[in-house]
């Protein structure tokens, strides 16, 4: 564990939580991601997986706390961050390969693309669509495609700016579980070749281990020593764990290794347990990141 | 061996289903000519049920001869006018219902602006305004146009603003992370989007639009398609009233079709729920 210092994190959470009201979703977060980094979050359902996403990701507002990207205040969303959705990453009507150059057409003027400048746009485009294996669908609408070309579409939609981070919310849970497998293949060598960093909230435990570098797992069972119940407090961050290099790819056979299942079975009983109730200073923080900031009230001993 | 043709798992095949749709037209055709006939053969100077030469004989004159007066071909500038004021009227609303609804659905002051507004208005009978606008723009071609326009410019603003409003907001998200301007957002990435349903719209007011047309050319008018008609009732001329309504229900027919078409053509991933 180590104490928070922002200068050379390209992420920096510090004491973030996120409420309505009364109702806590996320409570005091300290996170920090370094470039190149492939953290997957997890949590059972409804712990705010996808509400501290979308965090990052500036569609919502945190209720308090300090967020940082590159050392910069996080603002609205901005082609700093890229996001591939579930759903509705792709714009329906525009054709694949339209829809992937849109980070050049976008940004200022004039609508569309010309010349010199549109035929190296469409040819780097090319060139990633067809890493990702659809260059045959580039004409072609999103209707028209199966659900695990539309994603691949999406990625490609969302690095071919080279944003800071890369955002991914459930990305391949809709998919069908060969096509899943195919889609994290190709995530995750697109992710080495590309040198992106990437935070990537899945529901899947398994999803999560295999390719993230580091697994964050979010959960409101747990205790502070102030409230009994989860309900009256939000998720904070109960595991934090290095699973690999930052560098490295995971090994094809990993996932029948018994380690594998020992490691998912001990992170189910972290976070998903809801009798698990340990206390805030156990909970395992290996990450070398890793940090929190513990207010009084919290510190105090279980009673 | 019937249970092909009858009861809930009937399968009619393809000639069935032409005898079938062409049948009730068939059927009023017949109806209509042995009832005229009948009625011919007791007064030949019956005005009610007018043969079929009679009604061709009235509307190739009309569509070829010059008018005594004026000297123009009547169905040439009745429908000139007609189709020039439906024109004006409805592509002012789908502009304006456009705009409306658009920005109302991606800009919350706006929408409470203008929202509750549009909703109040949109169930004010039209055709109970037309004394009011008969007395503040006159009679005059503007005043048909007018009519029209708020006829259908309500419903369109909220048609649009429903279709914009069921966008995916992760679209607004996707497209900020692309470098789109908030206007950027609205107006290059949701507009092309819309613009469809615009058009899908308009098919749907476009029915309504007629109504108010012929209403208000029936009231107080010097020319077009429901002028004439009304003009022509004084003198119980259904030999002309009757093809006309034909010709109307024709014209309708062809611009919903080339709104179809012009959907299918320019919009060709677009997709009607």
């Amino acid at each position: 564990m180590s104490t928070g210092s922002e200068s050379n994190d390209l992420l920096f959470l510090e004491n973030t939580s996120v409420a309505y009201g009364d109702l806590v979703i996320l409570h005091d977060i300290d996170l920090r991601m370094q470039k190149g980094e492939f953290c997957t979050v997890v949590g059972p359902s409804g712990c705010g997986k996808s509400t501290l996403l979308r965090l990052v990701l500036g569609q919502q507002r945190a209720t308090s706390g300090r967020l940082l990207l590159n050392g910069h205040p996080l603002g609205r969303a901005d082609p700093t961050r890229g996001i591939v959705f579930q759903h509705y990453s792709l714009f329906p009507h525009l054709t694949v390969l339209q829809n992937v150059i849109q980070g050049h057409v976008l940004p200022g003027l004039p609508f569309f693309l010309r010349g010199a400048k549109r035929r190296r746009v469409e040819a780097e485009a090319m060139a990633y669509l067809d890493e990702a294996g659809i260059a045959d669908q580039a004409k072609k609408y999103p209707h028209q495609l199966s659900g695990g070309q539309k994603q691949r579409a999406a990625i490609i939609q969302a690095i071919l700016t080279h944003p800071d981070i890369v955002l991914m919310d459930e990305p391949f849970s809709a998919l069908d579980p060969g096509t899943r497998e195919d889609m994290q293949q190709l995530l995750l060598r697109l992710w080495i070749e590309h040198d992106l960093t990437v935070l990537f909230v899945t529901h899947d435990l398994e999803e999560a281990v295999f390719l993230g570098t580091r697994l964050i797992a979010l959960s409101k069972y747990y205790s502070d020593g102030r409230s009994a119940s989860p309900d009256q407090h939000g998720a904070r961050i109960v595991v934090d764990l290095m699973l690999r290099e930052r560098n490295l790819l995971p090994d094809a056979t990993i996932k029948s290794e018994a380690k594998f299942a020992k490691l998912i079975e001990q992170i189910k009983n972290q976070a998903f347990d809801p009798e698990a109730f340990q206390h805030v200073l156990t909970h395992d923080l290996s990450h070398p990141d890793a940090y929190f900031t513990l207010d009084d009230i919290q510190a105090r001993q279980p009673s | 061996m019937l249970g092909k043709y009858l009861g809930l798992h009937a399968e009619p095949p393809t000639w069935l289903r032409w005898v079938l749709g062409i049948l009730p037209f068939l059927l009023l055709v017949v109806v209509y000519v042995t009832t005229s006939d009948a009625r011919l053969e007791e007064n030949p100077n019956d005005k009610l049920f007018p043969s079929i030469e009679t009604m061709a004989d009235s509307m190739v004159r009309i569509a070829t001869e010059p008018d005594k007066r004026s000297g123009d071909i009547l169905l040439v500038k009745d429908t000139v006018t007609s189709l020039s004021r439906l024109g004006k009227g409805i592509g002012l609303a789908a502009l304006v219902g456009l705009l409306v609804g658009l920005n109302a659905a991606f800009f919350p002051v706006f929408r409470h602006l203008v929202m509750p507004f549009v909703t109040a208005l949109s169930n004010v009978p039209p055709l109970a305004v037309m004394p009011i606008l008969m007395i503040i723009v006159g009679t005059e071609d503007q005043f048909k146009v007018i009519l029209i326009f708020i006829g259908t410019v309500f419903v369109l603003s909220r048609d649009i603003f429903r279709s914009a409003d069921a966008i995916p907001k992760e679209q607004i998200t996707k497209a900020l992370t692309l470098g789109a301007s908030q206007f950027g957002v609205v107006y290059r990435v949701m507009l092309p989007q819309v613009l469809p349903k615009l058009l899908s719209s308009v098919r749907i007011v476009l029915g309504a639009a007629w109504l108010f047309l012929i209403a208000a050319e029936a009231v107080a008018s010097t020319e077009g398609l429901g002028y004439r008609i009304f003009l022509v009732r004084r003198y119980l001329a259904m030999d002309l009233i009757i093809p006309y309504v034909l010709y109307i229900t024709a014209l309708a027919f062809v611009m919903d079709q080339a709104l179809r078409f012009a959907l299918r053509v320019g919009f060709p991933w677009f997709r009607e729920e």
